[in-house]
């Protein structure tokens, strides 16, 4: 019987390896479903404090106020969305580092590097980019432009992890899209994008590889 | 029939070298540390696969230094990658008989 089995065993081995040495695998949904709750919080924070309950169509409430009274709004705004990123990172970083040593892998090899190089190129870009237009005080496409380069930055860093990833980054290029053409709604499809579609990918990505 | 068994390349025989050539197939070229880590072997034991595959030359060696530390790297050979390949289709025919 052992011998019949040699070769199913041999490529179910090789077949482990290859992945294994070449993705990075223990990203966790989790991560996922914490920077969605991230964003809706940072989202509600931005709706009821900062833009003054009632002006999801941001753009044209920036619009009413004078550029001198926007800057304090776009500074708070900016400061805001460093802060939930950076939450969102810790959190991914901090699950991922969990699932890691659970599964006794590394965190840190080849797979992970090459995945945090090809997600940070498009995602920098974006992140400055999205940073020039509110300086120049165009806030309209701020929504579309994040959107965009972070579902540009998935699809580039997808090769290098779970499928799921490449899908979700499809999904907010989509999403990125359409708030390119419903201006108004930049806020709605800025939680859509970052808050639902997080939370539902991670769900999905946690039962399927973590239970 | 012919037996697929003639394609089977005694030099994969082991699971060992079997999974060295199987994390090289799929990337440019690794370390010996990362291979180290990866197929959670001694020095010794690794080295001594990866001296037989090279022998067969089945993987490229390269030697560098980062800072004063000797780093050396490894990649498959194009003759390497042929005879894997080769050694794969023969698993699976081997499969497919049963």
């Amino acid at each position: 019987m052992e011998t019949k089995n040699k070769p199913l065993d041999d490529i179910l081995a090789i077949r482990n390896m290859m992945e294994r040495s070449s993705k990075f695998l223990s990203l966790s949904g989790l991560s996922g479903v914490f920077a969605g709750c991230c964003a809706i919080v940072g989202a509600a924070v931005a709706y009821f404090g900062i833009l003054k309950a009632g002006n999801i169509k941001y753009n044209e409430y920036m619009r009413s106020l004078s550029e001198v009274s926007t800057r304090e709004i776009r500074l708070e705004l900016m400061g805001l969305a460093l802060v939930v990123l950076a939450l969102a990172l810790g959190g991914a970083l901090y699950f991922s580092v969990r699932k890691a040593q659970k599964s006794k892998q590394n965190f840190w090899n080849k797979a992970s590097k090459q995945l945090l190089i090809h997600l940070f190129i498009p995602l920098f870009t974006g992140g400055i980019f999205s940073l020039l237009l509110i300086w120049h005080n165009n806030i309209d496409l701020v929504a579309s432009t994040t959107l965009i380069f972070y579902g540009l930055a998935l699809v580039n860093a997808g090769k290098f992890t779970f499928g799921e990833v490449h899908y979700l980054g499809l999904s907010e290029i989509v999403l990125g899209l359409l708030a390119g053409v419903f201006l108004h709604f930049g806020m709605v499809f800025w939680i859509l994008g970052f808050g639902v579609l997080h939370i539902v990918y991670g769900l999905v990505m946690y039962r399927k590889y973590e239970r | 029939m012919k037996n697929p068994i003639i394609n089977l390349n005694k030099v994969f025989e082991s699971r060992i070298r079997l999974g060295i050539m199987s994390a090289l197939m799929v990337n440019d070229n690794i370390e010996f540390n990362s291979l180290k880590e990866l197929l959670e072997l001694t020095d010794g034991n690794l080295a001594s696969h990866l001296k037989a595959l090279e022998q067969n030359e089945m993987l490229q060696v390269s030697k560098q230094f980062v800072g004063r530390k000797p780093n050396t790297t490894y990649a498959v050979t194009q003759l390497g990658r042929e005879q894997f390949k080769q050694h794969l289709n023969a698993l699976e025919e081997l499969l497919n008989m049963q």
